[in-house]
């Protein structure tokens, strides 16, 4: 049952990253790397049981705050972007 | 007993699995990004807390179980915040460059 | 792929994928450093670049054909060489034979510490790792030397709340969220960092994560509410003091008629004292490694910041 859903997991991170190269949108890009991240968190602890190593747990924790921290910053500099384009077109 | 314990653990692991599939169809197949969102967001923390309780029932050993139970209160944590603010940036910067096509088709119009 | 936004997201993605290559070979605390370092940190400070450069990538003026070929035939060579590698993981291999079976065996007696990585990066090689330690104190130090923000006029208290409340308003859930989880990120830091002795972790990684609560912190919070919490001058102090009290250790233990780092002169016991000097390297690492990407973080993100403050404050 672990490796079934390693499995599936590991399916539906190929999945996210289909959709980051063709995400239209910078927020497609960023609504499927925080998935992937988050797949990768699951991934991680369940490797950890598959191979019988649970200190892998670890790992998953700083994975889940690394992602937050990732998905704030890309969405607190995309502002900026935003902006200076709208300022750019504006004139 | 440990038989239930297993195989309800076993279970919680399969639904875990199809959410997380159905979320990765979800998120190749739907039109726009607000219905991807949906897709994500709302299987993204159901299956990761299937998947979570899973490897808790799984576990016998106590501190392992602790750190899985962090996981799982962050992960319950952060991904509907990120969720939330991945929604509002996208909305506002739909509204702001709408409010620019519009200014810029009246700069048009009152130029020609 | 031009848009370098989407670029900075697929490394951020190879990030993730390569620490997941290294827990499935069993590489722990490399896995941790490439998931603190990787994805996390050094995704940021390319957002941070290239919100200061721009978001599109220059027509490129010459061809690329040539810089294929030559990489083509590099590739090709090193794949050449690679066949007279013996094959993975088999017992013959050099890397297996040299140096690798003296650590296994005899760190438990020498060190005593239970994470072999740790003794041998800490212990054993105590002097590269010194070399790093400095390699990252000097890069910090150039960015201050090339970024470091001249500010003019003194800061208007009154400007700081302003902003404030625009950034209340656009960002109240995260922000509510952020300070909720910004203590167990310390936390967490310095369970990583005093826990590397016994489990995957140590100096860099637990650096690295406390640097990044502080700029989640920043970045929610505001360069210049950052500013008034985290003094400059004291981090700056701090980076060397890291640095010194690595050195300091090592200078200790040729006083006392060892070798240079050589931590069993520490205390009476041995091993005590191999105990004692990897929590004084790890201490000297992790906070020279935290405040130097602090200062980076500051150096880069501050410049972009200042002359943007006043445009944000009307939206």
């Amino acid at each position: 049952m672990l490796i079934a859903a390693t499995l599936a997991i590991l399916v539906v991170m190929i999945m996210a990253i289909m959709r980051v190269f063709i995400g239209p949108t910078l927020y497609d890009r960023v609504l499927a790397v925080n998935m992937f991240g988050t797949k990768t968190v699951l991934l991680i602890s369940l490797l950890g049981f598959v191979m019988g190593r649970p200190e892998f747990l670890d790992i998953a924790i700083v994975y889940s705050l690394i992602n937050f921290i990732s998905v704030i910053g890309v969405l607190r500099y995309s502002d900026h972007f935003i902006f200076k384009q709208s300022g750019q077109s504006k004139k | 007993m440990d038989a239930f314990i297993h195989i309800s653990s076993s279970l919680f692991l399969l639904i875990g699995s199809f959410l997380c599939l159905s979320g990765g169809i979800g998120i190749l197949r739907f039109p726009d990004f607000y219905t991807r969102m949906h897709a994500v967001g709302v299987t993204e923390t159901l299956a990761t807390a299937m998947i979570l309780i899973g490897l808790i029932l799984y576990n016998p050993d106590f501190l392992v179980d602790v750190k899985l139970v962090i996981i799982l209160l962050m992960t319950l944590f952060i991904s509907p915040t990120a969720g939330h603010a991945l929604a509002n940036a996208a909305m506002l910067n739909d509204k702001m460059q709408k409010d620019d096509n519009k200014q810029n088709s009246e700069v048009k119009s009152s130029t020609s | 792929m031009k848009d370098l936004l989407a670029v900075a997201m697929l490394l951020s993605i190879y990030g993730l994928l390569s620490a997941s290559f290294f827990v499935a070979m069993d590489a722990v605390d490399v896995a941790f450093t490439e998931a603190s370092v990787g994805a996390g940190i050094s995704t940021l400070l390319m957002l941070v670049a290239i919100s200061m450069t721009g978001r599109a990538e220059h027509p490129s003026r010459h061809k690329p054909l040539l810089a294929l070929a030559v990489v083509i035939v590099t590739g090709s060579l090193l794949i050449y060489g690679t066949l007279d590698m013996p094959y993975f993981g088999s017992a013959e291999a050099p890397i297996h034979q040299h140096i690798a079976p003296r650590y296994i065996n005899d760190s438990m007696q020498e060190i005593g510490v239970p994470n072999i990585v740790t003794s041998v990066l800490a212990s054993y090689r105590a002097f590269d790792t010194f070399g790093e330690v400095v390699v990252i104190f000097t890069a910090g130090m150039g960015v201050l030397a090339l970024l470091s923000v001249v500010r003019r006029s003194p800061v208007d208290i009154a400007k700081i709340v302003l902003f404030n409340d625009a950034m209340h308003e656009r960002h109240l859930i995260l922000r509510i969220v952020t300070k909720i989880m910004i203590p167990f990120i310390l936390l967490f830091a310095f369970y990583v960092q005093f826990h590397g002795d016994f489990g995957p972790g140590g100096g860099f990684q637990a650096g690295v994560i406390f640097a990044s609560a502080i700029f989640v912190y920043t970045m929610l919070f505001g360069m210049n509410t950052a500013r008034r919490v985290i003094n400059q001058s004291f981090i700056q102090v701090l980076a060397a003091i890291g640095v010194l009290l690595y050195g300091c250790v090592g200078v200790v233990s040729l006083f006392n008629g060892k070798k240079f780092f050589d931590y069993s002169a520490l205390a009476i016991d041995p091993v005590a004292g191999q105990h004692l000097g990897i929590l004084f390297i790890e201490l000297g690492v992790g906070l020279t490694v935290a405040s130097v990407m602090v200062i980076i973080f500051f150096n880069f993100a501050g410049r972009n910041e200042t002359p943007r403050n006043s445009d944000k404050q009307d939206l």
